[in-house]
């Protein structure tokens, strides 16, 4: 074994018992009802915004195509799944995570659908056409039978309830980590290697012998999958799904976690949906004027620091611990640009 | 000459009703070193594109060791063996010097989407052993310190050399070269003149080379071949060309 | 036969609304290449202020309509200077901009509902003449108003950018905003005055809109500025007879779906449409294809 990969390999350790440390400190503070219901439930819906913005980063961010129909993947996750343990005879506990599976894989089939055309667009017109898709998806579940039409789907098996307030958090949590590190091992591999590529030239990166319509589909498919998955969470999390809150407007507000976090950085989407989430329920006792100022902050934010408040910069726990004990140049160890096998 | 690697059978492009090429035969030998040169809008660069498939010839084809390469595109060309550079610097310019040369070897690489999400055994053996290629590569370009800089932070003429360097990692039979010298000075000219040198030694490939300064094609050139108005006007060595009286007139505009 | 006239001459009424805003978001992405999602809040805007000057101000309605359209002007330019222009001359990444565009979007809406609640309110009767019966067609007084008033805005548009010396400059900006700058044509102000006039024709829309459905509401442009948006892409964005012409048939195509499928599937068959142009001929119906240089 290469000194390297002992240093990622210990760096993927330290995550992991951390990562675990987190989610044992949150159950605890949840299954324990030190914190009541309503708490619990915004820390699920912290895991699933995260878990949307990592997975919206994967487009606009790592492949620099704006997308504005990601709701779109959400709600056909959301149907995939809650239709699926409806029906199901099996225990929620098996059915559920069935389901997420289901969610993901159905919405990455409407990925490839819509992709194959849209991606053949560039820009502006791209994130047109999937604000179009996204905008079909929803009105086509607001008329079909199966769906629940107009009305939406209710009695979906809530995950979470009086008995076990804790139920929806080990899935969420998880899925929300396995999110972010699947999209940081993604953009560190070959093929976001390929991704990134396209997005700094594509001419380039096809005379480089990347075949750009196919690694576009991948980035775009992969996105729709986690998307999808996170609708399915969302559904059970909230035991019912009303296709009116699958519009273009979600779409932007996942669109704006991304944007302010920082474009192409996994951290940033972090930081900005967990932030984005919390806020609006603090600000609630101001709730008239929460959204003037939010919409003020955003404007402010882009103004000042148009790319986002985290620019492409990744936090990395090795690399800061390194830069504190001094055995390391800072520029190595934080900004993490494109790839390398870390 | 020995057997033709790659030939250009009556290639021709046609843009609404103008014909930008015509009739463009030429074959290129293993090992060899051409030059491709012509007047300003003369349509090198337009050939260029036809012989790496960003535009389709709407006559003849292109033929690789025999192989037609007809409705191929860029990236197959590529993989095909004809790999480019372009006129105006084409880089990844947020990605790191080493990350540039490391995209262009990912149709060699076979770890699959999960093997690299997952970090699985078949990711580090890869990547390790593309890390040293790449390594290798920019140490023939003199730029193996740079590896870790971001791509647009380079000088000038380095970035010219990384483009090239680029262009060699997808293992290309043969390169094409699109005024690599443009905007040079003498110094950068001559290195990246031996820098061409020595990766033809090296590599044994083909190259064809579009410049506008005369004295270094007639220098390193084997062979030129002259175009104006999209049509070859003369071939030959460059001490046949250069006396040529067609050649002469086209660039003092007869 | 009757119906189906009726239906289309609706539709024809209801495009012409689409394509007074979209004329807007089309000069505005000719210029500087902006989805400006903001616009069709803009249009909410001149509602409430026609709304605010006739009844409760009680000032003639000719007076409401020219202080809208001048209102909404001025609007325009407002948001072009606070919340645009340092991201265009900066040139920041497109995406800041357009997230930008949504805040203003989002701020409007919130303002105007803070100011006068969530509710719909309605708009009295505005200009009122009776159906014209051609044989035994009816059509309705909002109808023939607003195709008439959209044509005229259309062709007055047309000489401004066709034939005056700032549609000139327009237009020298939406090639190249740089040459423009070297040619000694302030780009600031023809940006500033493409925002001005973008948001006057909103103003006027605004107008029609509220006496075609005499309703008011503080989130009404979310949807009518996505129609018109989706209107200018169809014709071909940046194109002035294309948004004209994307704005009618979208007002049609929504006018027989309504009639002849159900209303429920309007928008499915609006973005259906949207998609299929957009696939065959990606700049849409007049607009022109352009090619990146390799």
């Amino acid at each position: 074994m290469k000194n390297s990969h002992k240093k990622a390999a210990a760096s993927y350790a330290v995550n992991l018992v951390l990562v675990l440390l987190l989610f044992a400190a949150l159950y605890f503070l949840v299954s324990s009802g030190t914190v009541n219901r309503y708490y619990a439930d915004l820390i699920s819906l912290v895991c699933i915004n995260v878990t949307l913005a990592v997975s919206l980063n994967l487009v606009t961010g790592v492949l620099g195509q704006l997308v504005l129909g990601h709701a779109g993947f959400m709600l056909v996750g959301a149907y995939a799944c809650a239709l699926f343990t409806k029906s199901s005879a099996l225990p929620i506990s098996v059915s559920f995570p069935i389901g997420l599976v289901l969610a993901g894989l159905m919405s990455a089939v409407f990925g490839v659908v819509i992709g194959v055309p849209a991606l053949r667009l560039r820009g502006d017109y791209l994130a047109i056409i999937t604000l179009g898709f996204g905008e079909i998806i929803r009105v086509v579940a607001n008329n079909l039978k199966i769906t629940g039409g107009a009305m939406g789907l209710s009695g979906i098996q809530a995950i979470a309830n009086r008995k076990n307030p804790a139920g929806m958090l080990p899935y969420a949590f998880f899925i929300a980590a396995a999110a972010i590190f699947i999209s940081f091992a993604f953009a560190r591999s070959r093929h976001g290697r390929a991704v990134i590529a396209i997005r700094e030239d594509e001419i380039a990166a096809e005379a480089s012998g990347i075949n750009t319509t196919y690694y576009k589909l991948l980035a775009f498919v992969l996105a729709a999958f986690i998307a999808g998955v996170a609708g399915g969470l969302y559904a059970h999390h909230l035991g019912v799904i009303d296709p009116a809150k699958y519009d273009f407007n979600r779409s932007v507000e996942i669109l704006i976690m991304v944007v302010l976090g920082g474009m192409g950085s996994i951290t940033g989407s972090v930081i900005s949906a967990s932030v984005l989430t919390v806020l609006p329920e603090a600000l609630r006792s101001f709730s008239n004027y929460r959204m003037l100022a939010y919409s003020i902050v955003l404007i402010c934010v882009m103004l000042f620091r148009p790319t986002g408040l985290l620019g492409k910069y990744e936090f990395s726990l090795s690399g800061t611990v390194a830069r504190f004990t001094g055995k390391k140049k800072p520029a190595a160890a934080g900004g993490v640009k494109g790839g390398g096998a870390q | 000459m020995s057997k033709a690697v790659l030939k250009a059978d009556h290639l021709g492009i046609t843009f609404g009703g103008l014909k930008a090429v015509t009739d463009f035969n030429a074959e290129i030998g293993e090992h060899e070193l051409v030059g491709l040169i012509g007047p300003n809008g003369a349509g090198k660069t337009t050939i260029f594109n036809l012989l790496t498939g960003v535009y389709q010839p709407t006559e003849g084809s292109v033929y690789l060791d025999g192989k037609s390469m007809a409705g191929k595109k860029p990236h197959q060309m590529v993989k095909a063996g004809i790999a480019r550079t372009f006129q105006n610097i084409r880089l990844f310019k947020d990605m790191t010097v080493i990350e540039n040369v490391k995209v262009a070897f990912n149709q060699h690489m076979k770890y699959s989407v999960f093997g690299g999400m997952l970090r699985l055994p078949s990711f580090w053996k890869e990547e390790d052993g593309i890390d040293g290629k790449a390594r290798e590569l920019l140490r023939v370009f003199n730029m193996e310190d740079l590896a870790q800089n971001t791509a647009k932070n380079l000088p000038y003429g380095q970035q010219r050399k990384l483009e090239i360097a680029r262009a060699l990692a997808t293992g290309a039979k043969v390169l094409l070269l699109d005024e690599p010298a443009a905007g040079m000075n003498p110094t950068e000219t001559m290195e990246l003149m031996n820098a061409i040198a020595t990766i033809r030694e090296r590599f044994g490939i083909s190259i064809i080379l579009i410049e506008h300064d005369m004295s270094l094609v007639m220098k390193i050139c084997e062979r030129i071949i002259v175009i104006d108005y999209g049509q070859i006007i003369a071939t030959g060595t460059p001490a046949e060309v250069a006396n040529n009286p067609k050649v002469i007139g086209a660039y003092l505009g007869e | 036969m009757n119906v189906f006239m009726t239906q289309t001459l609706n539709g024809l009424g209801l495009g012409s609304i689409y394509a007074l805003i979209a004329l807007g978001y089309s000069m505005v992405y000719g210029i500087v290449k902006l989805i400006n999602f903001a616009h069709g809040d803009i249009i909410m805007v001149g509602g409430y202020v026609v709304l605010l000057m006739m009844v409760t101000m009680g000032l003639p309605l000719w007076m409401a309509v020219i202080g809208s359209v001048l209102f909404c002007a001025l609007a325009g330019v407002l948001i072009e200077r606070i919340a645009y222009r340092r991201l265009l001359n900066h040139g920041a990444p497109r995406i800041s901009l357009l997230i930008t565009a949504i805040g203003v979007s989002i701020f409007l809406q919130n303002l105007f509902q803070l100011i006068f609640g969530s509710d719909a309110k309605s708009v009295p009767q505005m200009f009122a003449f009776p159906p014209i019966a051609i044989g035994s067609l009816q059509i309705a007084s909002s109808t023939i108003i607003n195709i008439v008033v959209s044509v005229l805005m259309m062709i007055g548009l047309h000489l401004l950018v066709n034939k005056s010396r700032m549609g000139k400059a327009m237009r020298a900006t939406s090639e190249d905003a740089g040459a423009a700058m070297l040619m000694g044509i302030n780009t600031n102000h023809t940006v500033a005055f493409t925002f001005a006039v973008g948001s006057a024709l909103a103003a006027v829309g605004a107008v029609l809109y509220c006496n075609t459905y005499p309703q008011l509401k503080p989130v009404m442009g979310n949807l009518l500025g996505l129609k018109a948006f989706v209107a200018a892409v169809l014709g071909g964005i940046g194109s002035i007879p294309g948004a004209m012409l994307g704005g009618y048939i979208l007002g049609v195509a929504e006018s027989w779906t309504k009639s002849y499928i159900s209303s429920n599937l309007t928008d499915a068959v609006v973005f259906g449409i949207l998609i299929v142009v957009l696939l065959l001929k990606p700049t849409g119906l007049l607009g022109k294809n352009v090619k990146e240089k390799v």
